[in-house]
């Protein structure tokens, strides 16, 4: 392994102006004569609205124009959803600005530009809206119906016909939300005479969003330039294509100046995309020595308001990822993605399958419990053993086919790394302050690398620097630094003269992204293709003039020379080669989480005494990087688990609309975890054998740590999350 | 309008402000800084932290006027040169105590004041003087790390 090369943990490139203070965010993006947006939002839930009177704000000082949906192209086109198409929930999808109706409290209705945004929060006072407010539908089970979606496979009334035991359970997951540290923003310029636009603030897919604003215009893409800047976390959230993503280009072409819109927090957390909502009726039918013979599960899935671009994303995830590391005889899935008055849905990390996991691994412990079986055995002894693996659902419209895995390899590993006969030893020991101890552990499958294809391209340059253009992005997870590596492995170019540029269309004419742990999947295989054409080109042609064999030139930052004769030298050309990556296929990465906790059943509160996560992830590119990820995941998980709600009021008000009471963890309720990264299955599906990473820390939390909760309370934990007055709950039932 | 004249990072600042306007907008806008993040607008987050007279204060629970003729240090005064970082940063750097990156300054500030209190802390008391920052990225555990390997070296 070179010193910096794939499996090394080269510091990140990304760092130093981030540390300086030197960084570019959205807000911190200015144009010349920049004037500010306010999204004006819906107060109500449900409401009906005939008019909205902006005359007085309209006059008020710093106010230039005002946008409703009657100043829209056909009063607004509706935005498309970009994965798991449906063609039933388009009829559902959201438009850039209400008209005459809003569904959710923070819809936006109007776009007010003004000199500055306090300016314009002035002017939004003044604003009439006529609001009648309708009924308000908040219980999912009362939703419409936006997409309904039944998966089987094997005969599942035949494999419940013979069981010995069935588990029935309804299981609840609450609402809740990446929440990226940076909220949202957008800057955007639009040049009259060039007849052009430029977008600043994108994250996560700017081509793609490209090609859906272009359409919400009726533009040529060409026409379109997006660019990212330093982005504060997206978590799958942060940049998807919203309807200010639409709203804020607009308003700079009707005003004729650079519009900025930066989100604050209150608008954030009622406008950004909510996840995770979900009601299982699941039904488990084993056999006495339990073996597993059936999974049946019919879930409800709160979309929210609209369909937006994942709307149909999480409910597809879970229904595919459901069965897990298991091998089910038969498996029948049904949900029902339902509309309801509350922000609308999108993808959170490991999305539907942190939902999906809590069910299953919930469901199989409460079925261990059952058939007093041991939790670690009943897993084991269902596990999936043949690779491939074909689940037979679908993801979006790729077949979920588990590509590697050794799901007993890892077991063993894990239980062994993270003293598992020892937690199980603490477990059975009093604690000392009168706590309930519990131990819950969690198995998931992960997935990786969607989206077909990535480009990459590198230049050299005659000094020897290197320049990789990728169609990934970077939202803090150190996608710079991994994709540096796998270049200076593969081309022989030294790590510290390469350079990763990323998130401008001009720039780079395609890409996918960064999401769904593609970004070193996907793109890492783009640029070590683009680096491996590179490298022969160059051998090839010095072979040529040095009259020598291509594997007997050494290839430096100095030029490429004869090996063991450096006089017999050329420099290095400028030269640039483009390489794409195209995989129809996921990888499946697969991990565990151990948890041990402690309960305090007078206050409620869940203490985590020690949490581990081991993880099979074909090939880490950098560990400390992958470690990271694994760490800053779970604590998202346990966020999820512990802390994160979005309520609403009986008339859909949301109840979380600040950081005091929508509870992120701190560093007191985060601690540190153990992790184990394995690469006994790398992917056979791309020449690096790597499978994604970003996910796996967040994917099992849920289960583990409520399980763990239910071993200690010795009641069956069927509810996220387990806050203070759950658990008050749980422990007096 | 209200002119005020406050010291950040050692150059003195002036400015006619509007009473209504934060602290940490007068420092973003009207000193150019932006390393000082807003992550909240409501005091929970951290991100806009900076030091007052040398201790921590969250630049959107101030308005710019409370700061007239007093001293303020934001993360762009940390290092030394445009060539080097302050022993906190390299740790850091050297940690992986960042990823996105946008929480980072806020920490910092926070860190590099209770390191000057606190120049031996455990990881326990590094956790709770850590609690008033939101970090959505890392899971603070190499943030924990970093301000431990910083409080060794500058020992
Ligand atoms: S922005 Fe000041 S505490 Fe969050
Ligand atoms: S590194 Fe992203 S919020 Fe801390």
């Amino acid at each position: 392994m070179e010193l910096h090369g794939i499996g090394a943990s080269p510091l990140r490139k990304e760092d130093w102006p981030l540390l300086r203070g030197e960084g570019t965010f959205i807000a911190d993006f200015k144009r010349p004569g920049m004037v500010h947006a306010l999204v004006v939002r819906s107060p109500f839930a449900h409401a009906r609205f005939r008019h909205i009177d902006g005359s007085a704000a309209l006059q008020a000082r710093g106010v230039i124009d005002l946008i409703t949906a009657a100043e829209l192209p056909d009063r607004g086109r509706p935005i498309p959803t970009r994965m798991f198409k449906d063609e039933a929930a388009n009829r559902f999808l959201q438009k850039p600005l209400a008209d005459g109706e809003v569904r959710y409290s923070g819809e936006p209705v109007a776009l007010l530009i003004a000199e500055s945004r306090y300016l314009a929060e002035d002017a939004a006072e003044l604003l009439s809206i006529d609001y009648e407010p309708l009924e308000v539908v908040l219980d999912p089970d009362a939703g419409t119906v936006a997409g309904h979606l039944v998966v089987e496979r094997g005969n599942i009334e035949a494999a419940f016909a013979q069981a010995d035991e069935v588990i029935k359970e309804e299981f609840r997951i609450q609402r809740h939300a990446a929440t990226p540290l940076e909220t949202r923003g957008l800057v955007a310029e639009f040049d009259a005479g060039a007849q052009t636009l430029t977008v600043w603030g994108a994250a996560k897919i700017p081509h793609v969003n490209r090609r859906i604003l272009a359409q919400l215009l009726g533009w040529e893409e060409s026409r379109i330039r997006l660019v990212e800047l330093h982005v504060g976390g997206g978590f799958g959230a942060r940049g998807e294509f919203y309807p200010e993503d639409f709203l804020i280009p607009f308003g700079a072409m009707r005003v004729g100046r650079p519009v900025a819109w930066i989100e604050d927090r209150e608008e954030s957390l009622r406008a950004m995309n909510h996840s995770r909502e979900q009601v299982h009726r699941v039904e488990l039918a084993l056999k006495a020595d339990g073996t597993f013979l059936g999974l049946k599960d019919t879930f409800v899935n709160n979309t929210g308001a609209y369909v937006r671009t994942h709307g149909m994303t999480v409910p597809g995830l879970s229904i595919s990822m459901l069965p897990g590391p298991y091998a089910w005889p038969a498996y029948r899935g049904e949900y029902h993605s339902v509309l309801t008055n509350k922000t609308p849905c999108g993808t959170y990390r490991s999305p539907g399958r942190f939902e999906v996991n809590f069910v299953r691994e919930r469901l199989i412990d409460i079925a261990a419990n059952r058939l007093g079986i041991d939790k670690v055995e009943i897993r084991r002894r269902n596990f999936i053993h043949e690779f491939p693996h074909d689940t037979g659902t679908l993801f979006d419209e790729h077949p979920v086919v588990y590509d590697s895995g050794d799901y007993s390899l890892l077991l063993d590993k894990a239980l062994e790394a993270f003293d598992y006969s020892g937690l199980k030893r603490w477990r059975a020991q009093r604690s000392p302050d009168g706590f309930k101890r519990g131990l819950g552990i969690a198995f998931f499958v992960e997935k990786a690398g969607p989206a077909e294809r990535e480009y990459a391209r590198v230049e050299l340059t005659d000094s020897g620097d290197v320049t990789v253009y990728t169609g990934t992005v970077s939202l803090g997870q150190g996608m710079e630094t991994t994709l540096a590596q796998v270049c200076s492995t593969h081309l022989g170019l030294p790590f510290e003269r390469v350079t990763v540029k990323h998130g401008d269309t001009a720039v780079i004419p395609e890409g996918m992204g960064s999401f769904g742990s593609r970004a070193a999947m996907m793109g890492g295989a783009a640029v070590m293709g683009a680096a491996v054409k590179l490298r022969r080109r160059l051998l090839e042609r010095a072979a040529e003039e040095l009259e020598a064999a291509p594997d007997d030139l050494v290839l430096t930052v100095d030029g490429i020379a004869v090996r063991g004769a450096p006089s017999r030298s050329v420099p290095l050309p400028s030269m640039s080669v483009e390489d794409r990556f195209v995989c129809e296929l996921l990888g499946f990465p697969y991990g565990i989480h151990v948890a041990a906790v402690e309960v305090d059943t007078g206050t409620g509160a869940v203490g985590v005494h020690r949490y581990a996560v081991a993880y099979d992830i074909g090939r880490a590119i950098n560990p400390v990087i992958v470690r990271g990820q694994i760490a800053g995941g779970f604590a998202q998980g346990l966020g999820g688990v512990l802390l994160e709600e979005f309520a609403f009021d009986a008339n859909g008000q949301p109840l979380a609309a600040s950081f005091m009471d929508y509870l992120l963890p701190t560093s007191e309720e985060v601690p540190d975890i153990d992790m184990l990264i394995t690469e006994d299955a790398p992917s056979p599906h791309n020449p690096l054998g790597v499978k994604g990473a970003g996910e796996g820390g967040t994917a099992a939390v849920g289960g583990a740590i409520a399980n763990a909760v239910a071993d200690a309370l010795g009641v069956e934990v069927t509810q996220l999350p387990l806050s203070p007055k759950r658990i008050t709950e749980l422990a007096s039932a | 309008m209200r002119k005020i004249a406050v010291q950040i990072n050692g150059r003195v600042v002036e400015g006619e402000v509007e009473p209504r306007l934060l602290l940490g907008d007068f420092i973003r806008d009207n000193a150019g800084l932006t390393g000082t993040h807003f992550g909240c607008e409501h005091g929970v987050c951290g991100a806009c932290t900076v030091q007052l007279d040398g201790e921590p204060v969250r630049s959107c629970l101030m308005f710019a006027v409370q700061a007239h003729g007093r001293r303020i240090a934001t993360v762009e005064g940390m290092a030394p040169s445009a060539t080097e970082l302050h022993p906190l940063q390299q740790a850091f750097h050297e940690s992986h105590a960042l990823q996105c990156g946008f929480c980072t300054p806020g920490i910092l500030m926070t860190m590099e004041a209770f390191l000057r209190a606190e120049p031996d802390p455990s990881p326990e008391r590094i956790r709770a003087a850590l609690a008033g920052n939101l970090c959505r990225c890392t899971g603070y555990q190499n943030i924990v790390t970093g301000v431990r390997l910083a409080a060794d070296r500058m020992k």
